[in-house]
């Protein structure tokens, strides 16, 4: 009876937020070892919660126990309210997606038949589940020529997004991933990221993401747990704030030392925009020049017919006459005026000549452009409301780093 | 006796007949033990698996009864068996299979990965149907593996079974010896070298149409 009762569980769960709470949960394996200890965590519905710490400190253990692989030796794991401890374990877990570092696919089934496992299990026919995994495969950006294929066909990458159609094929409102990205290389694994946030977008799972990488979790999370060996939990954030202000020594040592420039990331680039340094492209020279002086600047953002961005020009030393076109064009960086973060708008400043940054809509044309002043401003603003946190002397030290704008301005 | 050829061939023609009925004896005693030691071997394995403690027991015997020199316990036997029976020759041969054989499940199962059980176990299978349709497939090339060692082996062993008067193609070593004749005895060792070669390549066909995913492997 104990199946029914859990699938009934499960099927109520699917109906409603998929919260899991852990309710002072220890684990102690039979050597001693104390993997997990005490841990109160509320990992809330529709999000990514990331459990991030070193090696060791309990992760991987407090994922599993989630799922019953792993059984805790005190407190309590409530999935909606539900003690997993009263679901019969199969069942528990057909209804939580898991990806793991190897993906652990199947070698002696195809890709499509990998994707199936669980509609096999629980039931579907044959047919259905094909169609529900190839609908998967693509959805995670996998050509359908790869289905009939066997895993060892496949590259690090495919294979771990057929690691997360399969963990998917279910359709479970839960997500467990242990390290999922970790073995590809960096530029596959940046992708695979994306990948999982677009996906994320459009499935809004409660997903739990482990990792030891804190540039992994600060990306995906959308709060952020940060566990320290002896598994005890230092500090429960959303990533900004956690970049901001780090509960204590262990945190803010884990965030490692460019944690200023990173949590500008999550800043938005509301920076005031000079629509008056920009001149056309098929402008005359004396127009450009007329422009630089009453404007009183020395750089101006050359725009094409189509409002696109092409270059900077220097308005000194500029020929007595010709086009704007003729010029030498200098290089450039742009940000998006809506959702850009500080962080690419300073980007974009350090890519040009001029210190500038070039503001671009949507479609790439200019908006306008954000002069080093503001950009100097906007950072130095950053740095004062972190100007609560303990430690002045990093402080400091931090914000030096954060204003690199004038500096290459003078380059 | 010197001027005598290693082969006649109107000896091989007026035995034809008799030669057939001898490898078809062979074969039958060759193969039977390999498949009952198969049968016996899985269960056995896959408890030795389970409970790792049965494991070194199990192959502490078999290495023994593995060491005994065939013809002895060929001799032993016929009391129970029977002389010039079958018996007599496939009883041995299948605990000898079996000595390769349940390492070869064992192996097998082992070779498992533990990633691919994990992931199996989270996906919600229960037991048995971990075993049946993710951890035995896997274990298939180490297994067969273990088959083709068993079965050549097998096929050689059946020889020896002519001194106890039923030894398939061997009986021609001894026709052979005991005439001071040379023909039986390159006929024997060549359809028993044929014999081997064949089974072993009907086995490598096998294993390439149940483990595509595995030949594949290989080659890349
Ligand atoms: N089966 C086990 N028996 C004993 N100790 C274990 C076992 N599994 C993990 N541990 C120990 O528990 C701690 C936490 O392990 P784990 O949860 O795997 O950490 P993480 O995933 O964060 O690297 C480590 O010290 C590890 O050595
Ligand atoms: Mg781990």
């Amino acid at each position: 009876m104990a199946v029914v009762a859990g699938a009934a569980a499960l099927g109520a769960r699917s109906a409603r937020s998929h919260v899991i709470t852990f309710d002072g949960v220890t684990k102690r394996y039979a050597d001693g070892t104390v993997a997990v200890n005490d841990l109160h965590l509320e990992i809330p519905t529709g999000e990514i919660t990331v459990l991030v710490g070193p090696s060791g400190c309990g992760k991987t253990t407090s994922l599993r126990m989630v799922n019953r692989m792993i059984d805790a030796s005190e407190g309590k794991i409530l999935l909606d309210g539900v003690d997993v401890q009263t679901i019969d374990p199969p069942t528990l877990r057909r209804g939580i997606g898991y990806v793991i570092q190897q993906a652990g696919l199947f070698p002696h089934r195809k890709i499509v038949d990998n994707v199936a496992t669980v509609p096999y299990l629980l039931g579907w026919d044959k047919r259905k589940a094909r169609t529900r995994a190839m609908e998967l495969l693509e959805r995670v950006g996998l050509d359908a020529g790869l289905a009939e294929r066997y895993p060892f066909q496949l590259s690090g990458g495919q294979q771990q997004r057929v690691g997360v159609a399969r963990a998917l094929a279910a359709d479970p409102p839960v997500l467990l991933m242990d390290e999922p990205f970790s073995a590809v290389d960096p530029v596959v694994r940046a992708d695979l990221q994306d990948e999982l946030i677009r996906l994320q977008n459009e499935l809004n799972k409660t997903i739990v993401f482990v990792t030891h990488d804190i540039d992994e979790a600060v990306k995906l999370g959308d709060r952020v747990a940060v566990l320290r060996v002896g598994g005890t939990l230092a500090q429960v954030d959303d990533p900004e704030t956690m970049l901001a202000r780090p509960a204590d020594d262990f945190v803010r040592e884990f965030l490692g030392g460019d944690r200023g420039i990173r949590r500008l990331s999550f800043v938005p680039a509301d920076l005031p925009l000079r629509g008056d340094l920009t001149v056309p492209i098929d402008a005359e020279v004396s127009e450009a020049a007329g422009a630089a002086a009453s404007s009183a600047v020395s750089w101006l953002a050359v725009v094409d017919g189509e409002g696109r961005p092409r270059g900077w020009v220097s308005t000194e030393g500029l020929p007595p006459a010709g086009k704007v076109a003729d010029l030498r064009l200098l290089p450039y960086g742009t940000f998006e005026v809506n959702g850009g973060s500080l962080r690419s708008a300073l980007d974009a400043a350090l890519l040009a000549p001029s210190g500038c940054a070039i503001a671009v809509d949507a479609d790439g044309k200019v908006a306008g452009v954000a002069t080093r002043e503001e950009l100097a401003r906007a950072t130095a603003k950053v740095a004062a409301d972190g100007a609560a946190q303990p430690a002045p002397a990093e402080q400091a030290a931090q914000s030096e780093q954060a204003v690199p704008a004038e500096g290459a301005g003078r380059g | 006796m010197d001027e005598e050829p290693l082969i006649r061939w109107d000896w091989i023609g007026r035995n034809w007949p008799n030669i057939q009925s001898l490898l078809a004896d062979h074969v039958v005693m060759a193969v039977l033990p390999v498949v009952f030691a198969l049968l016996i071997a899985l269960p056995l394995g896959l408890a030795s698996v389970r409970w790792r403690w049965l494991y070194q027991p199990t192959v502490g015997v078999m290495n023994v009864v593995y060491s005994l020199p065939s013809l002895a316990v060929f001799i032993v036997l016929i009391p129970v068996t029977g002389l010039a029976e079958r018996a007599t020759v496939i009883v041995p041969l299948t605990f000898y299979a079996l000595a390769v054989l349940i390492p070869a499940v064992v192996d097998g199962v082992a070779s498992v990965p533990a990633h691919v059980r994990q992931s199996a176990v989270a996906m919600g299978f229960r037991p048995l149907r971990r075993l049946v349709s993710v951890e035995l497939p896997i274990a298939v090339p180490v297994v067969l593996a273990g088959v083709r060692v068993a079965t050549v082996s097998s096929i050689s062993l059946v020889s020896v079974g002519a001194l106890v008067g039923r030894g398939g193609l061997g009986y021609l070593f001894i026709d052979g010896w005991q005439r001071q004749f040379p023909t039986p005895i390159v006929v024997g060792i060549v359809l028993v070298v044929l014999l081997a070669v064949a089974a072993d390549g009907l086995l490598v066909a096998a294993q390439r149409v149940l483990t595509p995913w595995s030949r594949a492997r290989r080659a890349a």
